[in-house]
């Protein structure tokens, strides 16, 4: 398809691969962090991290929204779908999301709790509008991309008149997130790794604009370039890191100008603006509560919160003991470090959320990258 | 879960709508996050709604600056 093949010819991927090694000083090391489970999927799905010199290296980081969803919000999504008379409208990546109990929402909904998939919030609205003797509620995750399509939602049915549709916001935000990696002591304390730049938010930027990371380049002095989801464009935005680093720059570049500005999208921030406020603080898998992290319902739409509605209170739940997931999202540990990757965790049976998502680490290793390893070890074991 | 498709606008509908081709397949999108988008643009969609056109001119000078970057001489060591 136009836009999408050209930025996936191998021929190109080659020449910048061998560009990136060409201008990556072979006497220091780079570690590069790509906020996005999107780009983390493309980096295992083409086989990037094999184009790339010894010395340059990819740390996944927390941007994969069911990734960072922590059980305890899980539970409440549950608790909600099993609530009399209510529908649950979820996009399908949360479907399989472990929660408390070996449960999950599609477990949850065999068991007879009424939750459907949704593709997109229009159609949760629609849902609210077929069955108005029941209550619908939008279980609305994701970071700024989905954000603004659920403030729609909410003043589409609020001008269609609609009481019976709700809204279970966990939106959370991308920038706080990376401050929270690189400056929070809880996480320094849970085990971080140097990391010399990131590559910056492909959609999430489309909406917000290049200038949120301004402040975040300038302050940690760190690079950060923005870039496509394709495998060319994650190439050379590790190759503009490289040449930031090499000349001793912290500026955000951007990759992706054919679809994003400084500026961003001013209609749908307006629009978030309108319908949402910061939470003081939200609780992430792997890195802990994180402050002004989230939104959720301003007062004046409290009518379509269920939170409020049902009166559901946050509640800590622990990861299953032996998941490394948190460890995986702050990119100090890798997916085959995991004693249950690939045997008791699987993307058909997963134990913890990096392996339910696509874009999640785990998920993408095992999809793409799980043999390699293999033969790796193959050839170290017959050197 | 960001994942966003560029897609081509080939007919505009009521109000805020419009059908998008997919590499063949016909799909009802909604414009409401989006501003002048005409017929034959090209838009990232995302969960049925476009969140931004695309700009054409910018994505043929991303393809060559590719092209530059993998002839690039070494930068000076």
């Amino acid at each position: 398809m136009k836009y999408i093949d050209e930025f996936r010819d191998g021929g190109l991927a080659r020449s910048l691969g061998a560009a990136i090694a060409r201008e990556a000083r072979a006497e220091r090391r780079y570690s590069f962090m790509e906020f996005c489970g999107g780009h983390t999927h493309a980096i295992a799905r083409y086989g990037v991290t094999d184009l790339l010199p010894a010395n340059v290296r990819m740390i996944h980081g927390p941007g994969c929204p069911v990734c960072v969803l922590p059980v305890g919000r899980v539970d409440m999504a549950i608790e909600i779908a099993r609530r009399p008379g209510v529908i649950l409208a979820t996009y399908g990546d949360t479907m399989r999301v472990p929660a408390s109990g070996r449960l999950s929402l599609l477990k949850a909904k065999a068991q007879g709790a009424d939750v459907r998939m949704v593709y997109s919030t229009a159609d949760a609205v629609r849902l609210a509008e077929e069955n108005p003797g029941r209550e619908v509620v939008m279980f609305a995750i994701g970071f700024e991309t989905t954000t603004p399509p659920t403030a729609l939602a909410i003043k589409m049915a609020e001008a269609k008149g609609l009481g019976n549709f709700l809204v279970f916001c966990n939106h959370v935000l991308t920038p706080s997130a990376i401050s929270h990696i690189l400056e929070s002591p809880e996480v320094r304390e849970l085990g971080t790794v140097p990391i010399d730049g990131f590559v910056g938010p492909a959609h999430v930027s489309t909406v917000i604009g290049s200038r949120p990371y301004e402040f975040f380049a300038e302050e940690y002095q760190k690079p950060v370039v923005i870039a496509g989801f394709e495998p060319l464009d994650v190439m050379q935005a590790i190759l503009m890191l490289v040449r930031q680093v090499n000349d001793g720059r912290a500026e955000v570049e951007n990759e992706f100008t054919r679809a994003v500005t400084r500026e961003g999208n001013a209609k749908a921030q307006a629009l978030v603006a309108e319908v949402f406020e910061l939470r003081r603080e939200f609780e992430w898998r792997g890195l802990g509560a994180v402050p002004y992290s989230a939104l959720r319902l301003k007062e004046k739409y409290a009518a379509f919160d269920a939170e409020r509605r049902y009166g559901l209170a946050d509640r800590q739940v622990a990861d299953h003991k032996a998941c490394e997931c948190g460890a995986i999202l702050r990119g100090v540990k890798q997916p085959a470090d995991c004693k249950l990757f690939g045997t008791a965790c699987t993307p058909e049976n997963p134990l913890g959320s990096c392996m339910v998502s696509s874009e999640g680490a785990c998920a993408a290793h095992y999809t793409y990258g799980r043999f390699r390893d293999v033969s790796r070890k193959a050839a170290a074991a017959a050197t | 879960m960001c994942l966003a498709l560029p897609v081509k606008i080939v007919e505009l509908t009521d109000g805020d709508q419009a059908v998008v081709d997919l590499g063949g397949v016909r799909k009802e999108i909604s414009l409401a996050l989006v501003e002048g988008v005409a017929l034959g643009d090209y838009v990232i969609l995302h969960v049925g709604y476009a969140l931004t056109r695309l700009d054409p001119a910018e994505a043929e000078r991303t393809l060559a600056t590719f092209a530059e970057s993998g002839l690039a001489e070494p930068a000076s060591a």
